[in-house]
C-alpha cells in the first residue's frame, strides 16, 4: 500500500489554534442536518465543556447552570464546514489579510476549520518558517488552522522542498498553488517522494505556455472586451498531465479549483481509470480528489461583460454557462469531491487599477454557504444536504477529522438563518479584504453562530444582540 | 449621454446626430479664423498614456476650434512614471476642475474607470485593445460621405483583429448601421469567439471580391516574436491588399500609421479608391462633434455625483 494514505503517523498536531474557553450552551429546537450521521429533523443540542453532551427532542433538554441558552427554532444547525484552500498572506502580505482577520472571516461564513496555502512571503518552503507559522496561529487564529508546503523551493518550480522534515513539522501537504509544478519531471520526483512522507499533493493546474498573460476565460466575452483570454485547455490538459504520472506512480493528488468542463471530464477519466487499476474503488477514487470554489459554481464570465470589475478577476477564471454547468454536474455525481473557497484577499489599492493590471483572486470565506445555497438549493438544483456535505468534505481530504453533530464530538457548528437575506458587504466584511466577487448581490442563508474546537468563534451582531 | 467609453453607449440615432453636426463642422475649416465660440471657458484635458500623434493632436485641434482650454498630460515625465496611480493621477488632476477627459490608455476599462472616480465627461480615446469609438465615428463620417448611407454594405476588416481596438469599435459601429461586416485574418490574429460579435469570420481573401468597403488594420511588427504570424513576408502574400485585390470600386480604409509593403501595398495607397486622408481630415470634425455633443448646454460637471 502506498504510504500516501492516511495512516502515516503524524509528526506533530495537525491543526494549530489560539485556547479559547470551552462553551456551554443549549441550542434549543434548531433543524439539526448532518448528512453523515443522517439527522435531519429539530433537536435541542447541548455542549458541555466544548463537546457535544445530548441531542434530544426540541424542548426536551433542560439548562443545566451556566450554559448559554441560544434559540435555534427556525434555524438550521449544520456540522461546521472545512475550507482546504484559503489564503491567509502571512507571512508577508499582512496588509491583504492576517491569522485574525482571515479566521475571522472563516468563523463568519460557517467554517470550523482552514488550511492555508504556503505561496506567501517568504513562502513556506522550510521548517522554519512553517514552525514560527504555525506558532503565530497558536496565538492569533480564531478556530483551527492547517497549512500546506510549497512542493518546490520558492515555489520556483526546480527544487523539491524538504518534504520529509515539513511533514514533521506539520505540513498537511504539499502544493505551488497559485502557480502549477510546471515540470513533469519534478512532479514526478514529488510523488515518488511522497511515498516517504505521505501527506498529498496538491495542485494548481495550468499550462503557463497556453494561459500566458491572460486576464480571463478565452471566449466570447474576451474576444469582445479585447482581453487576452485563458483557454480551458490550459487547465484541462495539464491534469491529464499529472493524473498520468500520479497513476504512474501510485501517487494521491488533489486538483486544486477545477474551472472548465474539459477538467471535470479529465478528473472523471483519471477516476475511472484508478478504478480499472485497482480492486478497491473507494480507495481508487480517492487517489485524484477536486474541488471547486463557490464562485466557478455561481458565476460566468457574463458577469465581467456586464461589470469590468477586478474582483471578478480570479485564477483559474470565470469560464462559461457550459462550463458552469458541467462544475455542478460533476459536484453532483461525485467526480468534485469538495467546495474550496481559494479565498483570496488583496488589498483595496492593489484591486482598483485597471483589470489587465489587477492581482488574481476574490475573497470567499463570509460568503461560500449563502452563495451556493441563493444559486443552486433554493432554485433546486443542488439538495441542501450535497452542499452541507461538500462544504465539509475537504477534511478528510486533507487527513483531518469531519465535524459531526454525534455525542462525543467536539462541538464545530455552525447555526444558519436559511430565510435570512442580507447584502454582501453592506456592513464591510470580517476579512481585511473587501473584494469579495459578489460584493453588493443579495444572498440568502446567515450564519448566525459558529462553535469551533468547543469554543464559540462567531456571532452574528445582531443575533448577539438579540440573545443578550 | 454622458460620456463616449463604447460605440454601446450610442444608438443609431445618436450616431447620426454626431455626424450631422460633424458635417455642420466642416466649414469652419474653411473660413479664414477657424474657431468658433461654442465651448468658450470649457476645459478639456487630454490624458495619454501611450504614445499617439494624430489622435491626440486631432483632440486638440478639435477642442480649439471650439475655443476650449486645453491641457495636455503625457506619460512620459508625468506623475505617472513616479509611481503614481491612475486613481491618484485621475484625482489629481480632476482638482484642475477638467468639464472633460479625453484618454487613452494600454488598459482595457481604464476610460470606465477614469469615468468612475472623476466628475467630467470621458472620452474613451482607445482603452487597450478593447475599443477607440471615435475613431469608428470618423470611420463611419468618412463611408457616409463617400457612399450616402452604410444600409447593405458589404465591409471586410483585414488583419491582425486581435490586438486590434479598432475592429471592435468599427465591427458595432457598421453594424448598427446596417452593414454586413466580415473580418478576415490568419487565425492566429482573430480572437475565438470574435463572432459573438455579430461579424462573420474568414482566414483567405479568397471572397474579397465581395466587399464593398476593405478596411485593412495596421499589423505591427512585435506581432512576429509570439509566433502570431512566421514572417511579415508570409503575412503580405495572403493578406497584403495590393492592386491585384483591390477592385476598382471598392474603397480602402486604413486607420493609419500605414507599414507600406506590409499590409498595404503602395499603389494601393495612393490609389483613387484609398480614402485614408479623407479618413484623418474627418477626425477633427467628428472630434468637435463629440466634445459638442458632450459639453455645449450642459452645465459644469456635478462633483455630488462622484463616488470615490
Amino acid at each position: 500500500m502506498n504510504a500516501a494514505s492516511p495512516d502515516v503517523p503524524r509528526a506533530a498536531e495537525p491543526l494549530v489554534h489560539r485556547e479559547q474557553p470551552p462553551a456551554d450552551l443549549l441550542i434549543r429546537a434548531a433543524h439539526v442536518l448532518d448528512p453523515r450521521t443522517g439527522i435531519d429533523a429539530p433537536h435541542d443540542v447541548l455542549v458541555r465543556a466544548g463537546e457535544i453532551a445530548a441531542l434530544g427532542a426540541p424542548g426536551s433538554l433542560p439548562a443545566p447552570d451556566g450554559a448559554e441558552l441560544i434559540d435555534g427554532e427556525g434555524r438550521h444547525l449544520f456540522p461546521g464546514f472545512v475550507d482546504p484552500h484559503v489564503h491567509l498572506r502571512v507571512p508577508g502580505q499582512e496588509h491583504k489579510e492576517d491569522l485574525d482577520s482571515g479566521t475571522r472571516a472563516a468563523a463568519a461564513g460557517g467554517f470550523v476549520a482552514v488550511v492555508a496555502m504556503p505561496n506567501t512571503d517568504p513562502v513556506v518552503d522550510d521548517a522554519t518558517v512553517l514552525r514560527s507559522l504555525r506558532e503565530a496561529a497558536r496565538r492569533e487564529a480564531r478556530i483551527p488552522v492547517g497549512f500546506l508546503a510549497a512542493v518546490t523551493r520558492g515555489l520556483d518550480g526546480d527544487a523539491l522542498t524538504e518534504m520529509a522534515e515539513l511533514a514533521d513539522a506539520g505540513a498537511l501537504g504539499f502544493t505551488d498553488d497559485g502557480r502549477p509544478v510546471h515540470r513533469a519531471a519534478i512532479l514526478r520526483k514529488a510523488l515518488q517522494y511522497q511515498r516517504l512522507c505521505g501527506r498529498l499533493l496538491a495542485l494548481h493546474e495550468e499550462d503557463p505556455s497556453l494561459s500566458g498573460a491572460g486576464a480571463m476565460h478565452e471566449g466570447e466575452v474576451s474576444a469582445r472586451l479585447g482581453l487576452a483570454g485563458i483557454p480551458s485547455i490550459s487547465e484541462s490538459t495539464a491534469i491529464a498531465r499529472d493524473a498520468a504520472i500520479a497513476g504512474y506512480e501510485q501517487g494521491r493528488i488533489h486538483i486544486q479549483h477545477l474551472s472548465a468542463r474539459e477538467s471535470v471530464a479529465a478528473v472523471a477519466e483519471a477516476k475511472a481509470r484508478a478504478v480499472e487499476r485497482s480492486g478497491d474503488e473507494r480507495e481508487a477514487r480517492g487517489r485524484i480528489t477536486s474541488e471547486v470554489s463557490p464562485h466557478h459554481l455561481t458565476l460566468t464570465h457574463d458577469a465581467i461583460l456586464a461589470r469590468l470589475d477586478t474582483r471578478l478577476k480570479m485564477n483559474p477564471p470565470l469560464r462559461s454557462e457550459d462550463d458552469r454547468r458541467a462544475l455542478v454536474d460533476g459536484l453532483r455525481d461525485g467526480t468534485i469531491d469538495c467546495i474550496a473557497t481559494d479565498h483570496a484577499p488583496h488589498a483595496r489599492e492593489e484591486k482598483e487599477v485597471p483589470f489587465e493590471e489587477a492581482p488574481m483572486g476574490t475573497t470567499g470565506l463570509e460568503t461560500a454557504f449563502a452563495a451556493v445555497f441563493t444559486d443552486l438549493v433554493v432554485p433546486g438544483v443542488l439538495p441542501l444536504a450535497l452542499v452541507v456535505e461538500k462544504l465539509s468534505a475537504g477534511a478528510a481530504l486533507m487527513g483531518l477529522g469531519t465535524p459531526r453533530i454525534a455525542v462525543g464530538e467536539p462541538a464545530a457548528l455552525c447555526l444558519i438563518d436559511l430565510a435570512a437575506e442580507w447584502e454582501v458587504g453592506e456592513h464591510g466584511y470580517e476579512s481585511r479584504a473587501e473584494n469579495c466577487c459578489f460584493d453588493g448581490r443579495s444572498l440568502r442563508g446567515r450564519v448566525l453562530a459558529t462553535a469551533a474546537a468547543g469554543a464559540v468563534v462567531y456571532r452574528e451582531r445582531a443575533f448577539a444582540l438579540s440573545a443578550a | 449621454m454622458r460620456h463616449l467609453l463604447s460605440i454601446e453607449d450610442l444608438d443609431r440615432a445618436g450616431i447620426e446626430r454626431i455626424l450631422d453636426r460633424a458635417r455642420s463642422f466642416t466649414e469652419v475649416s474653411e473660413r479664414e479664423v477657424k474657431k468658433v465660440p461654442a465651448l468658450r471657458g470649457r476645459r478639456v484635458l487630454n490624458l495619454f498614456y501611450e504614445a499617439s500623434t494624430r489622435t491626440r493632436s486631432s483632440f486638440e485641434l478639435a477642442a480649439k476650434t471650439l475655443s476650449a482650454e486645453v491641457i495636455n498630460f503625457v506619460s512620459s515625465g508625468s506623475a505617472v512614471e513616479k509611481g503614481e496611480s491612475l486613481k491618484d493621477t485621475v484625482q489629481t488632476l480632476s482638482a484642475y476642475r477638467p468639464d472633460l477627459i479625453v484618454v487613452r490608455t494600454p488598459h482595457v476599462g481604464a476610460a470606465e474607470l477614469i469615468a468612475r472616480w472623476s466628475p467630467a465627461a470621458v472620452v474613451n480615446a482607445g482603452d487597450g485593445k478593447h475599443e477607440h469609438p471615435t475613431q469608428a465615428l470618423l470611420d463611419v463620417y468618412t463611408l457616409r460621405e463617400r457612399l450616402g448611407a452604410l444600409d447593405g454594405l458589404n465591409i471586410w476588416i483585414v488583419g491582425d483583429v486581435l490586438h486590434s481596438r479598432v475592429a471592435r469599435s468599427n465591427i458595432l459601429a457598421f453594424t448598427m448601421l446596417g452593414a454586413r461586416v466580415t473580418v478576415c485574418g490568419p487565425p492566429t490574429l482573430i480572437p475565438r469567439g470574435m463572432e459573438a460579435l455579430g461579424c462573420e469570420v474568414r482566414y483567405t481573401l479568397d471572397g474579397l471580391a465581395e466587399a464593398d468597403v476593405v478596411y485593412a488594420l495596421r499589423m505591427q511588427k512585435e506581432r512576429m516574436t509570439e509566433s502570431f504570424v512566421p514572417s511579415l513576408r508570409e503575412y503580405a502574400q495572403r493578406y497584403q491588399i495590393d492592386g491585384r485585390r483591390l477592385g476598382a470600386r471598392q474603397i480602402l480604409m486604413h486607420p493609419g500609421p500605414v507599414n507600406r509593403g506590409v499590409e498595404l501595398a503602395a499603389e494601393v495607397i495612393d490609389s483613387p479608391q484609398a480614402v485614408i486622408g479623407q479618413q484623418v481630415a474627418a477626425g477633427v470634425v467628428v472630434r468637435m462633434a463629440v466634445l459638442y455633443e458632450l459639453l455645449a448646454g450642459r452645465t459644469a460637471p456635478d462633483r455630488q455625483l462622484v463616488t470615490a
